[in-house]
């Protein structure tokens, strides 16, 4: 006995062999540069493509890879939504592949990679070594104690508390916000909406015990949250739709009035 | 050739292998990680319901216990895990939990007062007591006769690794993010590291190291249709099979998943139905009682998917152009819930689907899940076979899901077994096993070979396809080693996936580009996907009963006479299939013997020394007033756990009759 036909997309791609198409063939731009290959030129080449039902970003730039390039650099690894690997920039405007449906645009796709990040090829960045670095200067953890007692009843919080931290603690570091800055395009070590809502979690957090005089020291100059310039381009590109504009506004008046207890 | 030691190298940047290097490096150990990914990218993040632990805080979870996790762990196994191993799971799972509180994690907390539920498709309401508020709060899940999964809304695994990995990031520990390992050093006795590919710039190193863990994940790309991550292929499992020398166990135990998405397989949580989500039919009947009267739609996941599929093929299902499907109902939680407690859900469904699941159905299939199977270990972790080499999390078989996992044990797992191999990895770094010296000679032969093997694919011109042979081991893995199998299927999936394996060799690469070369990495991994899968099928075929969720069509009953043992698979090397063996597993030493599940199948055949086992241990119960004097004498398990956690857990004490 068998198990037939349970649903389609693979590693490789989604076939589009029995299902049909949607009668589009869509032409896909894409930002291609090897740097590890001195040959290679930064362009933009064309990929035509046959759409099929329900197809997404994900199956389309496996398609083209498997069909037409199979040197073509991007990265997914959930392709659910989830994991935040695969921003890049859609027409222009940063977001999510894996969830984007090719049905919800015109035919001609124009995606480049996230500016930024450093290049990796084509669509890839590193969005891994600039959280990293961020993470670093920040110091985007609880300050754990080595021996917390892990035998007996955990200390209790208010129920409404753990899903405000929840809800700050949502982003997946998919670097759009990054992306959408003017500030984080400008200047290098800008700590961005990524960092700064994360001092923002951590701010709510009781068993972050730092105070606003130590978080004015990490965060309380232009690579931080006196950089951000209320663009809240950010906010409008957030997958996660995350209140950045909010966090940002709050802590600015928050740090501002650490800052002016630190200085008398 | 550029070489980098460290006392430690974890090979895999998700819960596990994270866990274990902060274990190692607060024993002072240095400590390397290398991840396909940056680390909060890996699948851990996946997680969406819970993790298991019996802290008993919430009114359904009152009177919940390590016994009675160990007793749900055992049964959801179909008897096919270490008890032990079990034991020593259920003891750590509360200390896991509650040191995540310390670092962090936001875990959904009980809240005093009436709280509206629904309980078989009933609104039902609980009352929790004041003195339990603000205290960590768990859902129901499948398979389990508490409601014991600790849950952060529906992102359990994303904040659990965001928190874990931030203070690995606290930890110094070095992340070597994109880098593959594509071969471990050994000789034949001992590991000594792995030889590393940058999958940035395609530069080949070596990595040593006195102790290498394997804490890779899953292989569920092995299957077309899983809810895995596309990183999920299994590169951890597979080298270690490669060193011809260390085993893997259990292959053949896969988990399908009931509620993947239709036809994406993206996953939906088992929260979901936890929750009260219900399963219906195309014409919208709810069927899971029918099969399973007491536990319904949250019997296990393997009892659960076999009903689904069983159903379909019934003409049940509903119909549309992709195929048969069936639904799952959450509407009656009520948006309120969903929006709080299931929003990746909602997220999903509509990016993916375009449906709002407040108010529409949403289509799911069974979806390949998990794999029980991985690199066997001891109950420290480390391969029995080749001497420090450690594995843990989905990547090994340690072994607390036998035959089938329950929902919310395997993100414990990797927590807890974390916890114990980090330890048991700086105990033998300190311990003269230990200490060696590395021949220069054995890495130097060792990244000649992966050098060669690259360089040899980079030049090929064969007339085969990697992403072809890909995509046909999925479609043999999906069509005939799936939810249901028989003896034809699986001789037919192994003349394929062995027809594969030898069609890999002719290879032709059309992408010789240097740096990042997504068509070679492919062409390099294809042979040892093959490799795992016909581990999987083989075993498959061989084991002629059904446990857990290994179904076979034409060996319906579970049969402990003859099945009762974990299969091990070892691939000698330059041979063209797997070796099996079979390790018996012993009812004399268990503390739960062999039995009904609760749920599922009744009719299996007994092993012969299940009475006297039962006999034996009644009378030690009857015998043993106190807990662990009676533990001691039915299956001690306390003197295999680290010392610093070896201490009992404290527990919430509910308040008696009228004090509520």
């Amino acid at each position: 006995m068998s198990e037939d036909g349970a649903g389609v997309p693979s590693a490789v791609a989604a076939g589009s062999q029995d299902q049909g198409g949607t009668g589009r063939t869509l032409y896909l731009e894409i930002f291609r540069y090897n740097p590890a290959d001195p040959d290679s030129e930064p362009q933009f080449r064309t990929y035509p493509l046959e759409e099929t039902p329900g197809m997404t970003l994900f199956i389309a730039l496996n398609l083209i890879r498997e069909e037409q390039e199979p040197g073509l650099q991007f990265d997914f690894v959930c392709r659910a939504g989830i994991c935040g690997s695969c921003g890049m920039l859609i027409n222009g405007r940063p977001g999510l592949a894996c969830r984007t449906l090719t049905a919800s645009m015109e035919p001609r796709i124009r995606l480049a990679p996230l500016p930024v990040f450093e290049l990796i090829g084509d669509l890839s960045v590193n969005t891994g070594k600039w959280m990293r670095g961020m993470s670093e200067r920040l110091q985007t953890w609880v300050p754990a104690t080595v021996d917390a007692d892990i035998d007996s009843i955990e200390a209790p919080m208010e129920p409404e508390l753990a899903e405000q931290i929840y809800e700050l603690e949502r982003c997946i570091e998919c670097g759009c916000c990054i992306a959408g800055c003017g500030t984080a395009i400008m200047h290098e070590r800008f700590a961005g909406a990524v960092g700064l809502n994360k001092v923002a979690r951590f701010r709510l957090d009781p068993r972050d015990t730092r105070s606003d005089g130590n978080y004015y020291e990490l965060i309380g100059d232009d690579d931080g949250i006196f950089g951000c310039m209320s663009l809240m381009g950010c906010q409008d590109v957030c997958p996660k739709s995350l209140p950045l504009q909010t966090q940002l506004a709050y802590l600015r008046r928050k740090m501002l009035r650490a800052g002016l207890i630190a200085t008398g | 050739m550029k070489v980098l030691h460290s006392d430690v190298l974890v090979i895999g940047g998700g819960l596990a292998g994270l866990r274990t290097a902060i274990g190692a490096r607060r024993r002072g150990m240095e400590v390397s990680i290398l991840s396909l990914v940056p680390p909060k990218r890996s699948h851990s993040a996946a997680a969406q319901g819970g993790m298991q632990a019996s802290l008993a805080n919430s009114i359904k979870g009152f009177g919940d216990s390590e016994d009675v996790h160990f007793a749900d762990t055992v049964r959801g196994s179909d008897w096919g895990a270490d008890q032990a191993v079990v034991r020593m799971f259920v003891h750590m799972a509360p200390k896991a939990v509650r040191e995540l509180a310390h670092w962090g994690v936001p875990w959904n907390r009980v809240k005093a007062g009436p709280h509206p539920v629904v309980i078989n498709g009933e609104p039902v309401t609980l009352q929790e007591p004041p003195s339990a508020h603000g205290l960590i709060t768990a859902r129901n899940f499948g398979g389990t006769a508490k409601w014991r999964t600790c849950y952060v809304s529906d992102g359990t695994g994303h904040s659990m690794l965001y928190n874990v990995s931030d203070q690995a990031i606290a930890a110094n520990i070095p992340v070597h993010e994109r880098m593959e390992a594509v071969a471990l050093i050994h000789d034949g006795r001992r590991c000594y590291g792995a030889i590393v590919r940058n999958l940035m710039t395609g530069e080949l190193l070596a990595h040593t190291a006195r102790a290498t863990c394997i804490a890779t994940g899953g292989f569920g790309r092995i299957y077309r249709v899983s809810t895995n991550a596309v990183i999920n292929e299994g590169m951890g499992a597979a080298i270690a099979l490669e060193t011809g020398v260390a085993t893997l166990s259990n292959m053949e135990a896969v988990q399908f998943h009931p509620t993947g998405i239709f036809p994406a397989g993206i996953l939906v949580t088992e929260g979901c139905r936890g929750d009260g989500g219900l399963l219906l039919d195309g014409r919208g009947h709810r069927f899971m009682p029918d099969y399973e009267p007491e536990k319904a739609e949250l019997a296990s996941r393997d009892v659960v998917s076999r009903h689904m599929e069983y159903h379909i093929r019934k003409g049940h299902g509903a119909e549309t152009r992709f195929g048969q499907h069936l639904w799952l109902d959450i509407r009656l939680l009520g948006e309120d819930h969903i929006n709080h407690k299931l929003r990746e859900v909602k997220e999903i469904c509509q990016y993916f689907l375009g449906i709002d699941p407040v108010h529409e159905l949403i289509p799911v299939r069974p979806a390949q899940h998990y794999s029980m199977g991985g690199v066997r270990t001891d109950a420290l972790g480390q391969s029995p076979q080749l001497a420090g080499l450690f594995a843990c999390g989905e990547a090994a078989c340690w072994d607390i899901h036998g035959f089938n996992r329950l929902g919310g044990n395997s993100v414990a797992e990797t927590v807890v077994a974390g916890m114990i191999v980090g330890e048991a990895i700086a105990d033998y770094c300190q311990s003269e096993a230990g200490q060696c010296a590395i021949d220069s000679a054995l890495v130097n032969d060792c990244y000649r070979r992966q050098r060669e093997e690259i360089a040899g694919l980079l030049a090929s011109s064969g007339p085969e396809r990697a992403g072809d042979l890909v995509r046909a081991m999925q479609d043999t893995m999906t069509t005939h080693v799936g939810i249901y199998r028989d003896g034809p299927g699986l001789t037919e999936a192994v003349r394929t996936l062995a027809e594969l394996l030898a069609r890999s060799r002719d290879l032709g690469l059309h992408c010789r580009a240097p740096g990042a070369n997504p068509e070679l990495v492919l062409a390099w991994r294809l042979p040892r996907m093959l490799k795992l899968a016909l581990c999987v099928a083989q075993g498959a075929l061989n084991r002629e009963e059904s446990r857990g969720a290994h179904s076979r069509v034409d060996f319906p009953r579970r049969d402990d006479s003859r099945w009762l043992k974990r299969t091990l698979a070892r691939w000698p090397t330059g041979a063209r299939q797997p070796e099996l063996s079979y390790e018996a597993l012993d009812v004399m030493a268990m503390e739960l013997p062999p039995g009904w599940r609760g749920y599922g199948e009744r009719d299996h055949v007994h092993h012969p020394d299940t009475a006297r086992r039962e006999a034996e241990v009644a009378a030690v119960r009857q015998r043993c007033t106190d807990a662990s004097a009676r533990q001691e004498a039915l299956m001690p398990y306390a003197h295999l756990l680290p010392e610093r956690y070896r201490r009992e857990n404290e527990r919430f004490e509910p308040p008696g009759e009228g004090e509520q």
